[in-house]
């Protein structure tokens, strides 16, 4: 397990909710109302006790106040910064419906879980061994959460790793103006200081071990592998140098350096949260022309209307309604063909057009991995993404899985909240005698 | 960590698993909120007073506001138990069933002696840990002989103190009113009537408000109203002098239950450095639910560890020996403010408030914004640094001034020298 080199593209950015001080942090908690049966506790898929974790900033508690939110969350830390708030629980603080600036439950939450890091302080150990070994699959924030979980119930676990780095898209993935990688890293060695969860990296399972090996060697598994590598445009010349997938490309700069020399324009391909983000990051990072390209109009991108309107405010463009048709090298650059679309994203004849651009990024999506597992008797996936129960069972005995692998991409906290649901009913399942080990089989 | 701080409590040979104990009032109304309370983490609860059940009015609550924050002081015109005496001891022994740990405490306000003899026996069968006398009440219940009435009268209050504790075998706390010019005298008559413990404060004359376009005071009933009791948040520096003076007075020996605009851990935690080895709590639980005795757990807790305490007993007046009288303090002590020029936002309101309302020794500079202290002449009051937004922006650093401590007492005994006055021109 490395941690990411100093060395990286990503930390030229600067917070975009920079940290509260002491005082700001007082300022903020002592407006919380300390609703009863809060809104804001409904809409965190953890369902962090937000108002009693405000008052407890308030009252100079704030060792209580960040074992409030880790004991709901034990991602408590990175969610602060990573979370979109605005559609969660900030969006449903009932100062809204007064038209009164709503609570900034993001930045208080980062100010307790910051203080919590700094201090040391440690809240949990893990219970009395319970003889049981879970096996983990992919090291990002679904499996970490199940982990530590269930190391507070006693099971050993194992994460496999097929990456170097940990924290999976926590790590690799999210805007630096959020969190930075060394900063998720941090968190993840905050939370194996349990003790008792190793960590196996450069390990891809379906790969390097086998589903028969684990069924040997543990007593359940959870699949927390995420999604897939980015899905691609089938269009002609879409193979080009200068051409990248929007995931592959922020993992780069995250975990290292990227050369950005002569990017005068840079197109993205996409209307989502991946595509917001990359064009926030291309400008971040020095490129002068940063243009989005969507199939629909603003109002359908699925994007979050809060991220788009702060790319907005650093004058990022948006060409609507326009699908690339196609790609060609152009002098040092590329010229990305490319039709105009009606409301029913029909091309409209006569609309071809051609786009210069140096750098194209493709967030169109990402493949799932649901595919992996679906041999194994009793698993199934629609679309790639694998089919769960509200407890995060597969139907193949001693087989769970959640987050991104099982939703099919959503957010961190999510994949926290999952992940913990899953240990709870991966313990339920050995209470009840039940292992995937045959009993002669058992180390 | 390396202790684990036990809360424990016992005040007044009544034991309870933390010192927080709900204050006799509508969060003790009945058996069911109390157990909830418990469940919350409550360490014990002063059941709301019961006496000859009453009528209450309607609109009995009014509030004080300050600067947009509701509620800061609290003030109620309600008077003690609506309900049956036999429901309420019912569910008394339901909850002692229920409850064994938990002290249950049984607030009471009768008048005649056969009255307090049968009152306490049947608090007793009922499984009363303990019994608080209501000599404290200000309102409605002074007029019919009870409550204040007997609280303002150290004589009454010793008399009826004596027959309480004639009649009860557990440890009976005398709740006293704040009502009074010294509390000192209060205390001690109800250490003469045989009392194991005080409990104070209740609440504070008051009128809350006054409706300025019907010209009737608050809280109106009908078209009248009547004075009644303040409490909450703004009545804690009362409380805890009331509290301090009886601990630090050398012939009151009685443990206290310090009572008065509790919050959170750290009111608490005031009031038991000042000598209260338990704490109660009335207004913030009405404003805020039981569900506040969590943070009150874990700040306590917290701080036990910080400070190396182990047990309650260990910082229960801690800070008594340190409340003195004036004419020990050191005169030659002297401290000066400053303000830090980095976290300094500009507002000035430092320098309106020593211009107007202290020494005039803080002058806004020719360029900037950030003040400048006059050093020679600032007496160390602190008036900026109360009035300053910004956290730790002023700050009161002590000076060195070559004069050795000299108290008032020093000076006019032995001619000790003072140092200079400063801004008495
Ligand atoms: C560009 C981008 C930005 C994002 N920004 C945000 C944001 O701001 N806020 C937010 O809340 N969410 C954000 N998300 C979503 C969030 O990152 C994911 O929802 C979350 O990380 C999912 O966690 P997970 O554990 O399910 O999967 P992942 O984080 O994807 O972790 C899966 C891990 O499994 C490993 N793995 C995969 N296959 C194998 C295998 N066969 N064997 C071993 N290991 C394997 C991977 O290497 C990876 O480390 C973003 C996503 C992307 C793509
Ligand atoms: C609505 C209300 C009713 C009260 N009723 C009683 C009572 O019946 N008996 C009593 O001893 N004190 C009564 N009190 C006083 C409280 O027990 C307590 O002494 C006082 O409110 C101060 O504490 P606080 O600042 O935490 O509220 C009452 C207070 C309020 C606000
Ligand atoms: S608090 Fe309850 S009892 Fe009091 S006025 Fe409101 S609804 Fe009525």
């Amino acid at each position: 397990m490395s941690r990411p080199p100093s060395a990286r593209s990503e930390v030229v950015f600067d917070d975009f909710k920079p940290a509260y001080t002491a005082g700001q942090a007082l300022a903020e908690a002592n407006r919380c109302l300390y609703c009863s049966d809060a809104p804001c506790i409904q809409a965190c898929p953890t369902g962090i006790d937000i108002p009693e974790f405000i008052r407890k900033i308030a009252t100079d508690n704030v060792k209580g106040s960040a074992r409030t939110i880790f004991e709901a969350n034990v991602l408590g830390m990175s969610c602060a910064r990573v979370c979109p708030v605005e559609v969660l629980c900030v969006g449903d603080c009932v100062y809204n419906h007064m038209g009164i600036p709503p609570i900034q439950i993001g930045k208080l939450q980062r100010y307790a879980t910051d203080i919590a890091y700094d201090k040391g302080w440690s809240y949990f150990s893990a219970g009395e061994d319970t003889g049981k070994r879970v096996a983990l699959i992919g090291a990002g924030p679904a499996s970490l959460a199940c982990a530590h979980a269930l190391r507070r119930m006693g099971h050993a676990c194992t994460i496999f790793e097929k990456r170097d780095v940990v924290g999976g898209l926590n790590t690799t993935g999210v805007a630096p103006y959020k969190m930075k990688a060394d900063r998720s890293q941090d968190e993840v060695d905050w939370i194996l200081s349990i003790g008792g969860i190793e960590v196996t990296t450069g390990v891809e399972v379906g790969r390097d071990v086998s589903f028969a090996d684990l069924e040997r060697d543990f007593d359940a598994i959870f699949i927390g592998f995420g999604l897939g590598p980015d899905g691609w445009l089938a269009a002609e010349g879409n193979k080009l140098a200068g051409i990248h997938g929007a995931v592959e490309f922020i993992e780069r700069f995250k975990l290292g350096e990227v050369d950005l020399d002569g990017v005068e324009r840079a197109l993205v391909i996409g209307g989502g949260n991946t595509a917001v983000d990359a064009v926030r990051e291309l400008k971040g990072l020095g490129v002068a022309n940063v243009a989005m390209v969507y199939r629909g109009t603003e109002a359908r991108m699925s994007g979050y209307a809060h991220e788009w309107a702060a790319a907005k405010l650093e004058n990022i463009d948006a060409i609507w309604q326009t699908q690339p048709t196609g790609f060609a090298r152009s002098g040092d650059g590329l010229e990305v063909t490319a039709v105009k679309l009606d409301a029913d994203k029909t091309p409209i004849a006569g609309s071809e057009h051609g786009l210069p651009a140096d750098l194209v990024l493709l967030a169109i999506g990402q493949g799932k991995l649901g595919d992996l597992v679906v041999d194994l008797d009793g698993i199934t996936a629609e679309w790639g993404r694998l089919i769960v129960d509200g407890d995060g069972f597969t139907g193949r005995p001693g087989y769970y899985a959640g987050g991104d692998a099982a939703n099919g991409g959503k957010e961190v906290v999510n994949a926290a909240a999952e992940g913990k649901a899953a240990a709870r009913a991966i313990d339920a399942w050995f209470a009840a005698d039940n292992s995937l080990r045959s009993p002669e089989g058992g180390a | 960590m390396a202790i684990k701080p036990d809360l424990t409590t016992d005040c007044a040979g009544i034991r309870s698993p933390n010192p927080f104990w709900l204050a006799s009032a509508p969060p003790t109304n009945s058996g069911e909120q109390i157990m909830r309370a418990f469940d919350a983490g409550w360490g014990g609860a002063v059941w709301k007073t019961l006496g000859t059940p009453i009528q209450n009015v309607s609109s009995r609550f009014g509030a004080t506001n300050y600067r947009g924050t509701a509620a800061i002081g609290f003030n109620n015109i309600e008077l003690i138990t609506d309900r049956p005496l036999d429901v309420n001891f019912r569910e008394i022994a339901e909850v002692k069933k229920r409850y064994p740990d938990h002290a249950v405490i049984v607030s009471l306000m009768v008048e005649t002696r056969e009255e307090w003899k049968e009152i306490i026996k049947r608090s007793e069968d009922a499984g009363a840990d303990g019994l608080e006398l209501n000599f404290g009440c200000p309102h409605g219940m002074c007029e019919r002989g009870m409550g204040s009435a007997v609280g303002q009268e150290p004589k009454v209050n010793e008399r009826i103190t004596g027959w309480a504790k004639e009649f009860a075998t557990v440890p009976v706390l005398v709740k006293l009113t704040p009502n009074v010019g010294d509390i000192v005298p209060h205390g001690i008559a109800a250490q003469a009537g045989g009392a194991d413990g005080v409990s104070l404060i209740n609440t504070i004359k008051s009128i809350i408000g006054v409706d300025i376009d019907r010209f009737v005071p608050e809280p109106r009933v009908g078209g009248l109203s009547t004075n009644g009791g303040y409490c909450g948040a703004a009545v804690k520096p009362i409380a805890l002098h009331m509290v301090g003076a009886l601990a630090r007075d050398f012939t009151f020996e009685l443990p206290i239950s310090g009572i008065g605009g509790v919050r959170d851990w750290r009111d608490a935690v005031e009031f038991m450095l000042l000598g209260a080895a338990s704490v109660q709590v009335c207004t913030e639980v009405m404003l805020r639910g039981y569900r506040i005795v969590e943070d009150m757990i874990e700040g306590l807790t917290d701080y036990m560890a910080t400070h190396g305490f182990a047990t309650i007993d260990q910082l229960v007046g801690k800070a008594v020996p340190n409340f003195s009288e004036w004419g020990e303090l050191d005169l030659n002590y002297e401290t000066i403010a400053k303000i830090d020029a980095e976290s300094c936002i500009g507002c000035q309101l430092c320098v309106t408030a020593c211009h107007d309302g202290a020494h005039q020794c803080i002058h806004p500079t020719g360029d900037g914004r950030v003040p400048v202290i006059d050093e020679s002449e600032c007496v160390g009051c602190n008036l900026c640094q109360i009035v300053c937004p910004v956290p730790d922006c002023i700050s009161m650093v002590q000076v060195d001034n070559g004069f050795a401590p000299a108290t008032w007492n020093q000076h006019i005994g032995d001619g000790a020298p003072l140092r200079p006055k400063k801004g008495a021109h």
